[in-house]
């Protein structure tokens, strides 16, 4: 009997802690999930009586029942294609670049650290950066390509950071395969890893665009709060994007208009949480594949 | 040149040691492989074997820290060099892994990986079934060529990475302890299949398990493992005197089961 003497259970007591923390930690995540609903209902309720064909096809206008998002849905189609086909084979060259080639020494180290430190800049710095460098010394002027190269330096390093992290998972049994078969180095790239990190990589990238489109700070530093009554039918063409839109009519005092701005985020917010469903999607599938 | 090859011996090894930094992982091997043989390579954990399969294809040059030391002669060619390419090494000189590794890629994809890297000319289907059948796969897989390899069994898929190896028409195939990861009854249809290869190929195969070797080898080889954790060759001879009549007594130790 000495051992119950030694010990008290507690328990009910015990119990009562746990039960305690999990209603806390409850609570936690109903804070986040009930203010995205609160957001939504909101959204919802004042934008879908503007939300119609209208919407999709009208240019932005002084009269709120015939304005619509024609241009700002455009420009933001070309800024997105744009920014992807400079930042695929950029951040992907160099994501294979520091986890296949570069040399483990100190000055690697230094360019891995700063391209995380990269991903944390403030946006508006890469859009005064985009004005100095692309509007104005390159003299791209105002245009869809100037922002789409600003865009590109704002999310190369998400993606070269979530491509890296895909070619550091291709198992090295794979590359040691592929290496007794008498591959060279780049046949083992090229054949073995590229493909299998491959949707990882593609993740990563539309992670990275699905932040551009929502950015609005470069944008309005490269093309200003402009009132377009044009699609850009050409890389050297002022384009007007998404949130600007937005922000445009957010900031007119009619009634109307508020309702419009609350469409258009209807809008955006059904471009980016498809672009994240889908990137979720190829995670998903690409977990499967490798635990098989 | 090479005095000792009458064709006799496909690889030699002379005064082999293999560094990692500044330790000594392997010390003083020299070690001859016949022909069309399959020789064992056995021993307990961390005597070396393993690090010295690999450097029969040059697979310690991917280790940073790794240095090599010693002669390997291929045929009449010496093979550890810095002036010798190890990619063509490798595509003379095959190897199966210890975990099955196929591809995440289709079973015809996996066969055919080292026919195009390799530059063949010939009809790839044809040398992807070739090589499958003399893994005895092909009966298996032939409805399911363009499937991922992925979906077959543990004891298929390492049929498939020696079909893999087999593709590329190595002259040597070497295996790390290629049933290990398996159940009894693939392990045995794996050795099988290296009794049958063994006709055209030369395989030296790494084992821990003892009656493996017995069963499987013509020749064996026994490592062992110093104080300082340096791998080194006790003894080398044919399979059956090794086992029933062995030199070292260290041998004798091992193979009784004294010590493991």
């Amino acid at each position: 009997m000495k051992a119950a003497q030694q010990f008290r259970p507690r328990l009910a007591e015990r119990k009562l802690v746990g039960n305690v923390f999990y209603v806390l930690f409850f609570a936690a995540i109903l804070i986040g999930v009930v203010g995205l609903l609160i957001l939504l209902a909101r959204i919802l309720y004042e934008g879908l009586p503007s939300f119609g064909a209208a919407l999709f096809f009208n240019y932005p206008s002084r009269h709120p029942e015939e304005a619509g998002l024609r241009a700002a849905i455009m420009g933001t189609i070309w800024l997105m294609g744009l920014t992807a086909l400079f930042t695929v084979p950029v951040g992907i060259g160099a994501a294979i670049y520091l986890e296949e080639y570069a040399p483990r020494n100190r000055l690697t180290t230094f360019i891995e650290i700063n391209i995380s430190n990269l991903a944390g800049v403030p946006s508006i710095v890469y859009g005064l950066l985009g004005l100095a460098l692309f509007v104005q010394w390159l003299a791209l002027g105002r245009s869809v390509l100037a922002g789409a190269l600003t865009m590109s330096l704002l999310i190369l390093p998400i993606v070269i950071l979530t491509s890296r992290e895909a070619i550091k998972a291709v198992p090295l049994t794979y590359r040691e395969a592929a290496y007794a078969l008498g591959a060279t180095q780049w046949q083992v790239i090229r054949g073995v890893v590229v493909p299998t990190a491959f949707p990882g990589v593609l993740t990563g990238v539309i992670l990275g665009l699905s932040r551009a489109v929502g950015e609005t700070a470069p944008v309005i530093a490269i093309s200003a709060l402009v009132y377009l009554r044009f699609v850009p039918g050409s890389p050297l063409d002022r384009f007007t994007v998404l949130p600007i839109q937005i922000f445009n009519w957010v900031a007119r005092p009619q009634e109307e208009f508020r309702s419009l701005a609350a469409a258009g985020i209807i809008v955006l917010l059904i471009v980016l949480l498809s672009m994240n469903a889908l990137a979720i999607y190829l995670r998903n599938r690409y977990q499967a594949k490798s635990i098989e | 040149m090479n005095d000792s090859f009458n064709g006799a011996y496909v690889l030699d090894a002379r005064g082999v040691q293999v560094r990692y930094g500044s330790f000594l992982a392997l010390k003083e091997v020299s070690l001859r492989v016949k022909r069309h043989k399959i020789t064992a390579l056995i021993g307990p954990s961390g005597c070396g074997k393993s690090t010295l399969l690999r450097c029969f294809n040059r697979m310690n040059d991917l280790i940073p820290s790794a240095v090599v030391e010693g002669d390997i002669y291929f045929n009449d060619q010496q093979i550890n060099s810095s002036t010798i390419d190890p990619t063509e090494i490798r595509s003379r000189i095959g190897m199966v892994f210890q975990k099955p590794n196929p591809f995440p890629k289709s079973i015809r994809d996996n066969v055919a990986f080292g026919l195009k890297i390799n530059g063949f000319t010939g009809r790839i289907d044809d040398a992807v079934e070739g090589s499958l059948r003399r893994a005895a796969l092909w009966e298996e897989v032939k409805d399911r060529l363009d499937k991922s390899a992925l979906e077959l069994s543990g004891g298929q898929q390492q049929r498939l990475c020696i079909a893999r190896a087999l593709a590329v028409e190595p002259e040597v195939i070497l295996m790390d302890e290629p049933a290990s990861a398996l159940d009894p009854i693939a392990t045995l249809a794996i050795e099988e299949l290296i009794r049958e290869v063994v006709s055209d190929v030369t395989i030296i195969i790494v084992t821990h398990n003892m009656q493996q070797a017995a069963r499987v080898s013509h020749e064996t080889a026994f490592l062992m493992v110093d104080d300082n954790r340096s791998g080194y060759l006790v003894e080398h001879g044919e399979t059956n005197r090794i086992f029933t009549d062995p030199k070292d007594e260290r041998t004798e130790a091992y193979i009784t089961g004294r010590f493991s």
